[in-house]
Order: C-alpha cells, then sequence, then structure tokens
C-alpha cells in the first residue's frame, strides 16, 4: 500500500531544479506530482512520477544523490471540506506525519494526498480504520 | 644492537655540536661559492662564511622557501657541475612545475645511511629482506629505502607499488621480514592478506616502515594487526632528502631526526623567531652533510615541536613530534589555530565525504568559518528534520575538535573539488 517517491538532494542554485526535470523528462518519465522542503541551504525535491525505478536509476547516474521513499497516497473528494475531514481522521488516529502535499487529478471530484508518515504501517490501519480511501502505486504511477 | 652509528646517535650534545658546526661551516662556504643564489642572499643579508663560527650563528643566514627552487628551476641552486650529479628526483608542485633535487655519490651515501639508520632502528641487520613498495622513479620514496636496505648489507625487494596478489606472493615467496610502503598501501595489502584468507603464519614479516603522509595511531594499530608487524614511521622530503630524514625507535616517542646531516630549527611562522624546544612551530632544516644542494635553513611548512631529551632507546638524536599540520595551511579564527586536516578528520569520522571547501569570512569584526560538505546517500533523508539533525551533529563535533564553531552547509555530490592532487579547499575572504 506504499507508492514510491523520489527525494532528490538539491542546492540552492540558480537553474538547478530545471536541470534535474529536464533530466527525467529526457527520458521520457512524467511527473504525477511534486513538491519541495527548502531550507536557507538546500532543498529536498520530492517526486511522484510514473516510473520511479528508472527515473532513480536516470537521476543517480546523472550524479544526484536521490532516494526512494515509502509514502502514502490517498484519495480524497475534490469538495470544500474534503482535505479538512481526512486530515481530522489522521489527527485523531494520532498518526505522526512528517511532511504531506496534495494535488487534484483529471478525474472529477477527485484530489490526492500524498503522505510520509514516521510508521507505516500504523499509519495504513488507522487510515483503513477511518474508511480512507488508501492507493496502490501501479495506480498513482498511471493516474 | 638497534643503534647502526652509535657515535654519532648517541653523542653527547658537545660531540654532536662540534660535528655541526664543523659540517655548517663547509657548507656555507660551499653554498656561496659555488651558487650565484646564495652569493646574493648572503650578501644581501650582509653575512659572510667567515662569519659563521659555531653552529649557534645559524640564525644569522637568511631562510630559503620553495619558491627559491621552483625560481631556479631546474638546476639552479646545484653546488656541483652536472659531472659531480649522479642522480636527480623531483616531485610534483601545486603550480604544475616541479622542484627538482640532485645528489652528487656522496649525498647518496648521506641519505642511503639515514634511511639505513631508520631500517636498524626497527631491529633491522644485513640478515633482513627488506620489501620495497613505495614507487619507484622521481618520487624519493622507492630509491630512499631501497638503497638504505642496500647500504645496510640487507636484501632489498624493488616491488614498487601495485599488483597486489603479487606482493603477497613475494611476502610468502622470498620471505620479505620489512615492509617499506605509505601506510594507506600497507592497510590494502594488510585488508587483502585477511580477505583472501592468506594465513600470518605464511609470512616472515616483522616490521614496517611507514610515511610519505599522514597517519593516525589507529591506522598504525590496525596495520600492526592486519600483516603481524611493528609499524615504524618515517619522515623526509625530497628537497632535503627524501624518506630518513627522521625516523620512528621502538619507544614510538617522537622521530629521530639526522640532526649530522640535516640540521633542525623550529621557527614561529608568523615572526620567523626560533622557539625554544617543546613549542610547536615550522620545522627548517639546513642540508649540513650534502654537496648538490646545500639547502640553508629551507622551510618545510610543517609544523611540529622538537626535542633534545634522550630517548629511551639510548639516542640523543633531536626528537621532533609528528607534524600537526602544514603552516600554510593554517587558518587563525578568532584567535584559535584551525588546519583543514583537522576538518578532514572529524568528516570522515562522520561518515561524510572527505571532500570539503572552507570560507573563512569577517562579518560585524567576527570572523566565521563555513564548511561545504557533500551529501551523500548515507547521509541523506527525505524529512529535512533528519539533515538538520545530521548538521547539529556534525557542528557539535566541528566545536569539540576545532574549539571554534563552523557553520556546516550541506552541498550536491560531485560539486566540491576531490581530494587527488592538491585541491583548493580554503577561500579566506579576510584577506580581500
Amino acid at each position: 500500500m506504499y507508492i514510491k517517491q523520489l527525494s532528490v538532494f538539491v542546492e540552492n542554485k540558480d537553474g538547478r531544479l530545471a536541470e534535474i526535470t529536464t533530466i527525467i523528462a529526457n527520458a521520457g518519465i512524467d511527473i504525477r506530482a511534486l513538491s519541495i522542503a527548502d531550507t536557507t541551504d538546500f532543498g529536498i525535491l520530492r517526486l511522484v512520477v510514473d516510473k520511479p525505478y528508472e527515473a532513480e536509476d536516470i537521476l543517480k547516474a546523472a550524479g544526484l544523490t536521490v532516494s526512494l521513499t515509502d509514502v502514502i497516497a490517498i484519495g480524497i473528494p475534490d469538495r470544500p471540506g474534503g482535505f479538512a475531514e481526512t486530515i481530522t481522521a489522521v489527527a485523531n488516529k494520532a498518526v505522526a506525519v512528517e511532511y504531506m502535499y496534495a494535488f487534484i487529478s483529471r478525474e472529477q471530484d477527485r484530489a490526492y494526498l500524498i503522505m510520509r508518515v514516521a510508521d507505516n504501517e500504523t499509519a495504513i490501519a488507522a487510515l483503513r480504520a477511518q474508511g480512507c480511501d488508501l492507493l496502490d502505486g501501479e495506480s498513482v504511477y498511471q493516474l | 644492537m638497534r643503534i647502526f652509528k652509535p657515535e654519532v646517535e648517541c653523542a653527547s650534545r658537545d660531540e654532536m655540536k662540534a660535528l655541526q658546526t664543523e659540517r655548517l661551516k663547509k657548507m656555507v662556504k660551499n653554498a656561496y661559492e659555488n651558487v650565484p643564489f646564495y652569493k646574493q642572499k648572503l650578501d644581501e643579508a650582509g653575512v659572510s662564511p667567515d662569519d659563521i663560527k659555531s653552529i649557534d650563528d645559524i640564525t644569522k643566514l637568511p631562510f630559503t622557501v620553495k619558491t627559491d627552487l621552483r625560481d631556479n628551476y631546474p638546476f639552479g641552486l646545484f653546488a656541483v657541475p652536472n659531472s659531480e650529479l649522479v642522480r636527480v628526483h623531483a616531485s610534483s608542485g601545486t603550480t604544475g612545475k616541479q622542484t627538482v633535487v640532485g645528489y652528487t655519490k656522496n649525498d647518496i651515501d648521506v641519505w642511503s645511511e639515514s634511511a639505513a639508520r631508520a631500517i636498524v632502528a626497527t631491529g633491522g641487520s644485513k640478515d633482513d629482506i627488506v620489501h620495497v613498495s613505495y614507487g619507484y622513479g622521481l618520487f624519493t620514496g622507492g630509491l630512499g629505502l631501497h638503497y638504505g636496505a642496500e647500504y645496510l648489507g640487507a636484501t632489498a625487494i624493488p616491488v614498487s607499488t601495485g599488483n597486489t596478489a603479487r606482493q603477497l606472493q613475494i611476502f610468502q615467496d622470498f620471505g620479505s621480514t620489512v615492509l617499506c610502503c605509505t601506510p594507506s598501501y600497507a592497510m590494502y595489502l594488510g585488508e587483502y592478506r585477511r580477505d583472501n584468507n592468506i594465513p600470518l603464519e605464511s609470512l616472515k614479516l616483522r616490521a614496517g616502515i611507514f610515511g610519505a603522509e599522514p597517519w593516525t595511531d589507529e591506522m598504525r594499530k590496525k596495520i600492526e594487526e592486519l600483516l603481524g608487524i611493528e609499524a615504524y614511521d618515517i619522515y623526509g622530503l625530497s628537497e632535503i632528502a627524501g624518506p630518513g630524514v627522521s625516523f620512528d625507535c621502538e619507544a614510538h616517542n617522537g622521530l629521530h631526526i639526522n640532526e649530522d646531516y640535516f640540521y633542525p630549527e623550529v621557527i614561529d611562522p608568523e615572526t620567523l623567531k626560533p622557539l625554544p624546544d617543546g613549542e610547536i612551530g615550522e620545522l627548517v632544516f639546513t642540508c649540513i652533510g650534502k654537496e648538490a644542494l646545500p639547502l640553508i635553513r629551507y622551510r618545510t611548512r610543517d609544523l611540529c615541536s622538537i626535542t633534545r631529551e634522550k630517548c629511551a632507546c639510548g639516542r640523543t638524536l633531536v626528537r621532533m613530534s609528528k607534524p600537526v599540520g602544514r603552516s600554510d595551511d593554517m587558518l587563525i579564527i578568532r584567535g584559535v589555530n584551525v588546519f583543514p586536516s583537522q576538518i578532514e578528520h572529524v568528516l570522515l569520522q562522520q561518515g561524510m565525504e572527505p571532500n570539503y571547501l572552507i570560507t573563512v569570512d569577517r562579518i560585524n569584526n567576527l570572523d566565521t568559518l563555513t564548511v561545504d560538505v557533500e551529501m551523500n546517500l548515507d547521509t541523506f533523508s527525505d524529512t529535512v528534520k533528519a539533515l538538520e539533525n545530521t548538521k547539529k551533529k556534525l557542528e557539535n563535533a566541528m566545536q569539540s575538535t576545532l574549539n571554534v564553531h563552523a557553520n556546516i552547509r550541506f552541498v550536491e555530490y560531485g560539486s566540491l573539488p576531490r581530494s587527488e592532487g592538491k585541491a583548493k579547499r580554503v577561500i579566506d575572504n579576510r584577506k580581500k
């Protein structure tokens, strides 16, 4: 029930993000979702793509520090309150969230939430109990 | 008997000074009369060879620095014609131009005897089989120990570096008893032996003489364990002779300088004044026993202290501490001496890449030290919290080693100069 997220170390330098995303673009890899955590010196680029293992190899070959991280993807209703309801359910179960980001899809009335938690198994059990719509890797990569 | 030439190595201070005085006088005269560079330098300093009446008068003489060798490339500082030279060596320089050194037949003997003393100090004799895995060539390592072994009457095996399997084969088949190489290669040979299940009992090695790069006590213990030997340090620099300028004895308490040939002083690198024994400063050598390249007060840039106390081994030869760094590398940050080698040490200890860039600035009249460190897969995490923790940990380790705060800045892998050669690792913006 995990999906593979690419985590890439990026220095805060002009044009660096463009260079990195061009590398995967040239390999015909499609980005599904993206988020960046930034500090004053560096950033961590987080990507969900259609071919995560291939993307990892390509970025490594380009000399980048990249790892694959197991994250959880949840489908949520795309309407006012959709996110709040889901996150309340998460909070009620005391799931410790390291970071998260959300995106909407091409489908009608549907959005997605990517969540990185400290303890995946506990979190998944808790989210299931709350009736959350957990997605597997393939269905996210092919969105 | 572990002392090759007791009449010199165990001489009284007075005897040693008399010998040094006699040699210094002769050597300064040689330099003045045969090297135009030294004639000009002494004339400018208002010193004549006749002013040198005792070894203590050495402080009247001007210093020589590495750029003097480069400026007179290749043979400009030689005091003898080519017909007297029997060999030259060279070392690669940071600027690309090499420093070239020349030897007469006597110079080779002086150097060989110095290296022989180092071998004997390990308990060596002419019964030993000395396995030389230093590189042979313009680099002084290989031929230095090779000639030392022959001078002693031991058997030299000129294996040179590389082909590790063959090195082990020769250990076994020829019965090598003393190994000479760089400490990192000794470590590699030891690991190879262990990984290939070659039993220690199949080797006759009993001692190793390692130098030409800095090494730690932990490394010494590891090498001793992996090869079943006692490890000895050796020090030298090509400008002065090569390996054998100073050597380790069984007391392992400082390196004995062959001061009858290479007269040492320790000076303050800023004021250039001589420092008392025991204080750390820049090591300076005068080649009182050499003919072809009679360097006067050559500044080595190596920082160490010396002691003239008699050693437990019985030698009276002055001892130098292991060099703690290079004077031209030393940074003074908020009054604290900081060496890039200390920073490298901390990074390796913490599992980081040994590639780094130090930036020193002065902000609001306060010195700041920033160390760029490359991110690697072992350290990387997808969460900011984990990376910030790693950074804190590194900063704490730096603080406790350097006694000054260093800001750590993570940069991408491969973005800093590599450790081969002499990469530029320090940017000091205070000097602008």
